[in-house]
């Protein structure tokens, strides 16, 4: 589903986030990818997601060689991408619900689809009840889990995030954690980014781990 | 490898991806969206009325102005029209018609039915008014003999195009007794001669202040395209088209256009509406039936449909230069 090949990718200026970077994931797997911060691991999210784009190497997405794909088709891999920030990227003038329902909007669902899967995003995640509420007026766990709704609304076969409990307690972040885990369940290939490796072991999945840009360590599950 | 859409929350399979839906749910699906976002870009521009309605009071001012200038040539052109008309054929007699062979001459035209006026000036009155205009008295008074010849001065009928003025002009020199006859036009040709130039000059201010709109609604949607980066960012993030993220801008575009093709038209109606009475005044010391025209509904629809397109053309400049700046990062 996720296959780097030799990737390295290097900022204008020299600097290079990723170095010779080859990695696999196979679809319905989910891995953490961790590493202290400046690593590299944003800077792999946001190659998968043509946020950036390889220096040299190969990334293939979902069968795509996103080297081949051109700037029109971007929109269209990234609809099949859900992605989960730190910072959640809300819009804050617009209702829990509206921010859910924008994924379903930009991809032409009919408006009778969206309200019921706009729904079934926010009961999984716990929010049903905040949907006329604007992001601003939630806690930072509710945010979070906006976010997340507002990523898996459409059902992408992938699922992305980069440090999505980096603001959030040990409790709240083991529950976003456990709800990345429950998408797995249901077949999403999940690649989650973080630094919080005591919460990681606890896991018990894939984890990838960076340094100065270089994929060092890759440990599989415990069977 | 294709992608497995993962079951539904309450277990049903999910739906097929948007591409696999039938056609006319997609229309129709695209169809709303369309008017939500008209709409919406609407309600955008109406929760900041102040700036919309000075944005369209500055685009209704640049196109009031050619349009108003054009609306004054269309109403000086209907004038001349109508002085055309009364264009005048001098026939100057030839030196030996005597005085009675001429006022037969006079009976004789006055009867024609395309012939309004006739007016006989003899050699001693033309003699008379020449001396009084011109102020060569004396000159002419050492001369021994009267070197003017007498004129018919004749009015055509009104309503008269200029052909048939021409026509009557060869009509009345085939007459024995007429030494040369003249149509006297020229001044309203060099009026027209005028007029083209003023309508050549309005043409011109025309494209420049067309010009100066596209940029004027470039600029405002260039602020709101500034205005909302975060919301842009964050849509081409999950996956939204150029077009997508286009559309609102373009949608505030038209409706700037039609705001300000409004407020031009609003300007122009007030403007001839305080010159109408004391136009109709001058024209009632004229004992003419001129009265002022206005756009009418053709000018305002053509007035609206240009104003629009600029909107438009401004909006789709600023879109096509700015969006592509903004990439999530």
């Amino acid at each position: 589903m996720i296959r780097f090949s030799n990737v390295t990718k290097r900022y204008p200026g020299g600097q290079e986030a990723l170095s010779d970077v080859s990695l696999h994931l196979a679809p319905g797997e989910m891995a953490f990818l961790t590493g202290h911060s400046g690593a590299g691991k944003s800077t792999l999210l946001k190659l998968i997601a043509l946020l950036e784009r390889a220096t040299r190497g190969q990334v293939v997405i979902n069968g795509q060689n996103l080297a081949k794909l051109g700037r029109r088709r971007v929109p269209l891999l990234r609809r099949n991408i859900g992605i989960i920030f730190q910072d959640h990227r809300l819009l804050l003038d617009r209702t829990v619900y509206d921010n859910v329902a924008l994924p379903l909007i930009i991809a032409g669902f009919p408006a009778r689809e969206i309200g019921r899967r706009v729904r079934a995003a926010l009961d999984k995640v716990d929010l049903l009840g905040k949907e006329r509420a604007y992001p601003i007026t939630l806690s930072g766990g509710e945010q979070q889990r906006v976010g997340i709704a507002r990523a898996i609304v459409t059902k992408p076969p992938i699922l992305l995030a980069d440090e999505p409990t980096g603001n959030l307690d040990p409790d709240l972040s083991r529950e976003i954690m456990g709800l990345f885990d429950q998408f797995n369940q249901v077949g999403v290939t999940v690649l989650v980014a973080s630094h919080d490796l005591d919460l990681i072991r606890t896991m018990n999945k894939r984890i990838l781990v960076l340094r100065q840009g270089r994929l060092v360590d890759d440990t599989a599950a415990a069977a | 490898m294709t992608p497995r859409p993962p079951p539904d929350a309450d277990g049903v399979r999910a739906p097929a991806a948007p591409g696999d839906r039938r056609l006319a749910t997609r229309l129709a699906t695209w169809a709303l969206r369309h008017a939500q976002v008209f709409f919406e870009s609407l309600g955008r521009l109406s929760r900041t009325p102040f700036s919309t309605l000075m944005t369209a009071a500055v685009i209704g001012i640049a196109l009031a102005l050619p349009t108003g200038l054009h609306v004054i040539l269309k109403n000086l052109q209907q004038l001349g029209g109508g002085l055309e008309s009364a264009a005048r054929i001098s026939l100057f007699l030839k030196k030996d018609t005597s005085e009675a062979a001429a006022r037969r001459m006079v009976r004789e035209l006055s009867a024609l039915p395309e012939v309004a006026r006739v007016r006989y000036i003899s050699r001693d009155e033309a003699l008379a008014e020449f001396k009084r205009l011109s102020g060569f008295g004396a000159a002419l008074d050492a001369l021994a003999e009267n070197p003017l010849p007498a004129v018919i001065v004749v009015t055509p009928a009104l309503r008269q195009a200029p052909e048939a003025a021409a026509r009557l002009l060869a009509q009345f020199k085939a007459y024995p007794a007429v030494d040369l006859a003249q149509l006297d036009q020229q001044w309203i040709q060099r009026l027209y001669a005028l007029m083209d130039i003023a309508a050549r000059g309005v043409q011109v201010l025309a494209v420049l202040l067309a010009l100066g709109v596209v940029l004027v609604v470039g600029n405002t949607i260039r602020l709101a395209i500034q205005n909302r980066r975060d919301e842009i960012v964050i849509i081409k993030l999950i996956g939204g088209t150029d077009a997508f993220i286009r559309r609102p801008f373009l949608y505030a575009g038209f409706w700037y256009g039609l705001m300000g093709g409004a407020a031009a038209w609003l300007f122009i109606a007030l403007a001839l509406g305080a010159l109408a009475g004391p136009v109709d005044q001058l024209a009632a010391l004229y004992h003419s039936g001129f009265s002022l025209q206005g756009l009418g509904a053709e000018g305002a629809a053509v007035l609206m449909g240009l104003s629009v397109v600029l909107g438009l053309a401004g909006s789709w400049l600023a879109v096509g230069r700015h969006l592509r700046e903004i990439e999530p990062r």
